[in-house]
């Protein structure tokens, strides 16, 4: 078949799942009220504990909201895999699966579909930067657009690959509780990785989401504080964030399209 | 060559046997019938055939393609109606149909030309905007045939199409059917329960815990069931097998509780099967006593010595559980 007409079917897979989110308002709400929850309560309730982050410049609300962007993607990339397991149990998958379409291309229109998704709830959160004083110009809105983007295909990839062989809702959720929750607590999201113990270093060294966490938080604050206090919260130069990133992202994307390739 | 041609088909799913070596050949522009009960192996044999499951052992061709090394080929040569519900119920009829086409390479103007057409027959032009989930059973059925039938494929799969729909809707689709044939020279197999469905058929396999028991013209099957077939509800069947069995020479059998005779010009002698029945020792109450041409229905006792069932509200039945159970392929 052309390239054309594969091309045409990621689309497809791509439109399908964009049009359902869109209908999905609840969906919605409930993907942002979950990372706004966070960063009320935590912002509001650790704030006065943690108040010597950069000699007293930033506050921890600050600190946190790149964080919790990163989690919205996160939790969104990695639902809207949950579509394969939902679309198996009701029959849909057969209809693609029974189409003159490769798999690959099957796989690779969902986790663009899952990206989208999950870049478009990245940008709703990012929208509260202004209410919480942190200032943007459009060249770190452009930069911080790709950094999400990028987090979210990775985060779909991971999903996807799980999802390929999951043959139940309940199966579905067990690993993602038990794998996306140690990805989102060891990213640093929540506490600076910088003197933690070497243990924890480790494993936040190890988990992919450290690598889209730093990033976005470095160009989320770079106005807002001091260069100096900037290289303090830094981990890795954005360079190497990307790169890593982008190795994480095809060392889940091959495996998941192959999985998926290979479903009866 | 033919449009199909199985040979030896064999899957497991761990211990059980789901099909067990079936063999057949489908000519070009035949329509084709796969009759059995529930649990004989129609649709497994079918997902084998779509390249949904790969066999365990055995080969098969469809259009000319092997389903095994060639699936992409086969994909583009079939459509198929699934037995269970497959649509997107999150969007709408038109948006499911629209998909369809995009993911069948059709041009948009054909598209829109069909589905319009097809819409229409199955009397869903009017919902063509709403929601699939506020869709009815029937609608939904009726939708997922009218996705089926979008594409003008080769072999076209139809695994209970029909399942629940109401007599007039049946027509509506097995007319267009035919035209299809007849304009495309589309092959057709089909898996039912519906046995005057099953009478369309210009072949019918019947299919028992996985094997192939029968396979012939619809008209030829029946010829098998030597003549007509008596059936009479009596207070003792065992007694009425035992006396019809040495007072008329005659084979009886009892399926449900109810006696079955096959025998040639029966209304000659269903007086003398009440005078039998009634006259002897002790006297047995006949019931009721029916007679009527042989049905691929009674091919298949003879053959199992059991009915298949499962028809009319069994299957709308059926179908409601598969709605709402998750079944998986
Ligand atoms: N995915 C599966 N895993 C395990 N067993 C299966 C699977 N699919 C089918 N079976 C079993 O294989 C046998 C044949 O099933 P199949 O669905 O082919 O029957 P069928 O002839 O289509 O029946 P029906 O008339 O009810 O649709 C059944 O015993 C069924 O339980
Ligand atoms: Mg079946």
């Amino acid at each position: 078949m052309s390239w054309r007409h594969e091309l045409m079917a990621v689309y497809t897979i791509w439109l399908r799942d964009v049009i359902r989110f869109s209908r999905d308002r609840t969906r919605i709400l409930a993907a942002l009220g979950q990372p706004i929850l966070f960063l009320v309560i935590f912002g509001v309730g650790l704030s006065p504990a943690i108040s010597d982050l950069g000699g007293g410049e930033l506050d921890y609300t600050a600190f946190l909201f790149p964080g919790i962007i990163a989690m919205a993607v996160l939790f969104t990339a990695v639902f809207s895999a949950v579509s394969i397991v939902w679309d198996r149990e009701f029959g849909f998958l057969k209809e693609v699966l029974v189409a003159p379409v490769s798999r690959v291309s099957v796989a690779l229109g969902k986790v663009a579909g899952g990206s989208t998704v999950a870049l478009f709830q990245g940008v709703l959160m990012l929208l509260l930067a202004p209410l919480l004083g942190i200032p943007l110009t459009p060249a770190q809105i452009l930069v911080l657009l790709l950094l999400m983007w990028l987090t979210a295909a990775t985060m779909t990839s991971l999903g996807v690959l799980f999802a390929a062989r999951t043959r139940s809702m309940e199966g579905f959720h067990m690993i993602i509780n038990f794998v996306m929750m140690p990805v989102f607590f060891l990213s640093g999201a929540f506490f600076p990785l910088r003197g933690v113990p070497l243990w924890m270093e480790w494993l936040a060294r190890l988990d992919p989401m450290t690598y889209g966490v730093d990033p976005i938080r470095q160009v989320l604050l770079q106005h807002r504080v001091s260069e100096a206090v900037l290289a303090t919260l830094r981990l890795y130069p954005i360079a190497v964030d990307v790169v890593v990133l982008i190795a994480f992202w095809m060392l889940f994307l091959v495996p998941a399209v192959w999985a998926f390739a290979r479903t009866e | 060559m033919k449009a199909i041609e199985a040979r030896d088909l064999v899957r497991r799913f761990g211990d059980l046997i789901a099909v067990n070596g079936v063999t057949f050949d489908v000519e070009q522009g035949e329509i084709f019938g796969f009759l059995g009960p529930n649990g004989a192996g129609k649709t497994t044999t079918i997902n084998m055939l779509c390249t949904l499951l790969r066999p365990t052992a055995g080969t098969a061709r469809v259009a000319g393609y092997d389903v095994c090394t060639q699936p992409a080929a086969v994909r583009r040569s079939i459509g198929l109606v699934f037995q269970d519900p497959s649509l997107d119920e999150q969007l709408t009829a038109w948006e499911n149909l629209r998909f369809h086409a995009m993911l069948y390479g059709m041009q948009r103007s054909d598209f829109e030309r069909r589905a319009q057409e097809l819409l229409a027959m199955v009397e869903l032009a009017d919902r063509t905007h709403d929601l699939v989930r506020t869709f009815s059973g029937g609608m939904k059925r009726r939708l997922e045939i009218v996705r089926g039938l979008l594409h003008v494929p080769r072999v076209l799969f139809l695994d209970e199409p029909t399942l629940g729909l109401d007599p007039q809707t049946r027509r509506h689709i097995w007319d267009y059917i035919f035209r299809l044939r007849e304009k495309e020279n589309v092959t057709i197999f089909l898996t039912t329960h519906y046995m005057e469905e099953a009478e369309h058929a210009d072949r019918i396999a019947i299919i028992d815990h996985g094997r192939i028991i029968a396979l012939d013209t619809p008209e030829n099957l029946k010829a098998t069931v030597g003549g007509d077939v008596i059936h009479v509800r009596t207070s003792d069947p065992t007694r009425a097998v035992e006396r019809l069995r040495t007072r008329l020479q005659v084979e009886p059998r009892v399926v449900d509780g109810v006696v079955m005779v096959e025998l040639p010009q029966g209304e000659r002698m269903v007086p003398q099967v009440v005078q039998v029945l009634s006259n002897g020792d002790p006297p047995l109450e006949v019931q009721s006593i029916s007679l009527r041409r042989p049905t691929l229905e009674d091919v298949f006792i003879k053959l199992t010595g059991r009915a298949i069932r499962d028809e009319g509200a069994d299957s709308m039945a059926r179908m409601r559980m598969a709605v709402r159970s998750r079944r998986r392929h």
